[in-house]
């Protein structure tokens, strides 16, 4: 089972949920715990945790806001009231309403209950999920690439204004925006069609590999990884190829031309289910488990270092976790520009598909 | 224990694809190197849509 | 299917609402200004190549037409100068010829002037050596004809000459 750990939290892991975040690592169920913590949203932003001499246990980070659609409207407040609670122990009392967090959710406990009480599968039973619109940990990775990219390509854009080369930092940027262009735009939407989607497939670009490459810096983001943010992104193209498409496409998908009469209704059915949820959903599902699964097994591998300590001494497993960690990463940071082209590029494809006109006669 | 093996399945599934995929675009870009781009292009998107399906299987079988 | 269940609506909501102003933002102030500058950069290498390409074509027309000129010009060259040869052989020969004639015409002219010279000389040497004779033996005759032994003297001079002859 703990080699699914990547994907959701196994049962064991469920009864495990005493822990505090931030607390000492040293059993493999441990470990789990922390790599399924880290591989979910967070409410505060944590770096590391140690213990110190006089063997108080720290954390080193910084708490961010939460904002949440309660029962009684906005409610917000600093994460750092939860102190490092993941398990639903502390709860914060807030205009009359008191709120917990288990497992990087936040809960809204019935108007009686003074403490979340569990079922057998560790649901809570006395209290409900309420609607997150905080500054969670994902939502300032976000705002840390959209920064990134305002500084980037907005100085790139003022670049052009003094002369048609680029210098600094646009130098490495410009071929990457014509690399998007020609590679990605050009051959997959059309020469006639594809300045429409640039903004589009260039921001989506940028957006998912800087993200995917934050990911892999020990600050501990893992924003491609959550679900939510995947099935945003794939949602927009999918909103942006059903809105652009062309009269051909939507003549091609409804009711093809050159099949029988019978046969039609069951190709439109095929074709819309295809266009509606199964390119989509191979959009978010590869993004997303792409990342998860690397950065689970990066975690994991690193972890070997705590494992192997037995058998390799500190040194020795050190040693070794060090280089299969590094021999992980390289191939990581290739994935995270393959996935983000893989995204844009299929966006682009799919786009292409919707918006493409036959030139030709319909008589096939 | 069932899912491992249909994660199992799945990867023995997805490698002999991946490897299809792979020989025959080096066997292509063999038979014609100027043509190389567009069959790597080509092979990518075929290999993504392949792992696509690969890792919808293993969340199914989750 | 486990993972929907860490589906975060807040999450989601952030992330399109984020992703929307970052599509408005940068293809406004970003992405639209970088592509024209570079379309604009592109069709001004295409029209520079373009007209590249059409000065090397002028160029290759001017060099056409000036070789061709050349070769004209060549030719017109080396049919000028051949003709000036054969004019000029012309021109020696017919000189030569007419030198050869007026040449010997001038010798034959000369020749005459000389033979005409030559016995004009020799008359008059003729003459004058007959005057002159005349006058020697005028007065060797006048010398010696004035003493009676020379007389003899030279009648027994002139008898013995014709013994011996």
């Amino acid at each position: 089972m703990s080699s699914f750990q990547g994907f959701s939290i196994s049962e064991e892991e469920k009864d495990n949920h005493s822990k505090e975040i931030g607390g000492q690592v040293d059993t493999k169920e441990e470990i789990n715990d922390y790599i399924a913590h880290h591989l979910k949203d967070a409410h505060d932003f944590h770096l590391f945790s140690y213990t110190s001499d006089s063997g108080e246990r720290k954390h080193v980070g910084f708490s961010l806001p939460v904002i949440i659609w309660s029962s009684k409207g906005l409610v917000s407040f600093m994460s750092s009231e939860f102190h490092h609670d993941d398990a639903g122990h502390t709860i914060v009392e807030k205009n009359g309403l008191k709120f917990t967090k288990i497992h990087s959710k936040i809960y809204e406990l019935d108007a009686n209950a003074t403490a979340v009480s569990f079922d057998d599968e560790h649901h809570a039973t006395n209290a409900h999920k309420v609607l997150d619109f905080s500054i969670t940990k994902s939502v300032f990775g976000i705002l840390i690439a959209g920064l990134l990219m305002f500084l980037g390509f907005f100085s790139l854009a003022k670049g052009y204004k003094k002369g048609a080369i680029p210098t600094g930092i646009g130098r490495v940027l410009e071929p990457l925006v014509i690399y998007v262009r020609d590679e990605i735009a050009r051959p997959n939407i059309g020469e006639k069609k594809y300045k429409k989607f640039m903004p589009y497939l260039l921001t989506v670009f940028f957006f998912i590999w800087i993200l995917n490459l934050i990911g892999l810096t020990p600050l501990g983001f893992n924003v491609t990884g959550q679900i939510a943010i995947t099935v945003c992104l794939a949602l927009f193209t999918l909103v942006i190829y059903m809105t652009n498409g062309s009269k051909d496409f939507w003549a091609h998908t409804l009711w093809m031309p050159g099949v029988p009469y019978i046969l039609r209704p069951v190709l439109a059915f095929l074709e819309l289910v295809g266009f509606i949820l199964i390119k989509p959903f191979s959009l978010l599902v590869r993004l997303f488990a792409n990342i998860t699964a690397g950065h689970s097994v990066v975690m994991g591998i690193a972890a070997l270092m705590i494992l192997l300590k037995a058998q390799f001494g500190t040194a020795g497993a050190t040693g070794i976790s060090f280089f299969l960690t590094l021999f992980l990463m390289v191939i990581e940071v290739l994935v995270a520009f393959l996935q983000a082209f893989i995204f844009t590029m299929l966006s682009a494809l799919f786009i292409g598909m919707a918006v493409e006109e036959h030139d030709h006669a319909h008589d096939h | 224990m069932y899912n491992l093996i249909g994660a199992g399945l799945i990867v023995i599934g997805g490698g002999i694809g991946l490897g299809q995929i792979g020989g025959k675009a080096m066997e292509g870009i063999a038979r014609q190197p100027e043509a190389a781009g567009k069959i790597q292009t080509a092979m990518i998107i075929i290999g993504a849509l392949l792992e696509g399906l690969a890792f919808g299987a293993l969340l199914l079988g989750k | 299917m486990d993972i929907f269940n860490d589906f975060s609506i807040g999450l989601f909501a952030m992330q399109a609402f984020i992703l929307i102003v970052l599509i408005f933002l940068l293809g406004k102030f970003a992405w639209k200004p970088i592509l024209n500058a570079i379309e604009g950069r592109e069709e001004g290498i295409k029209d520079a190549l373009e007209a590249a390409e059409n000065a090397k074509k002028e160029m290759q027309n001017l060099q056409a037409d000036n070789d061709r000129l050349l070769k004209e010009a060549r030719a017109e060259r080396e049919a000028m100068l051949k003709e000036a040869r054969e004019i000029k052989d012309k021109m020696i020969s017919d000189s030569k010829e007419q030198a050869q004639l007026e040449g010997d015409k001038i010798i034959k002219q000369a020749q005459a002037a000389i033979e005409g010279e030559k016995k004009a000389a020799l008359a008059d040497i003729k003459n004058q050596v007959g005057s002159l004779s005349v006058e020697i033996a005028e007065k060797v005759i006048k010398e010696q004809l004035s003493d009676k032994d020379k007389q003899l003297k030279l009648v027994e001079g002139l008898l013995g000459d014709i013994k011996l002859n």
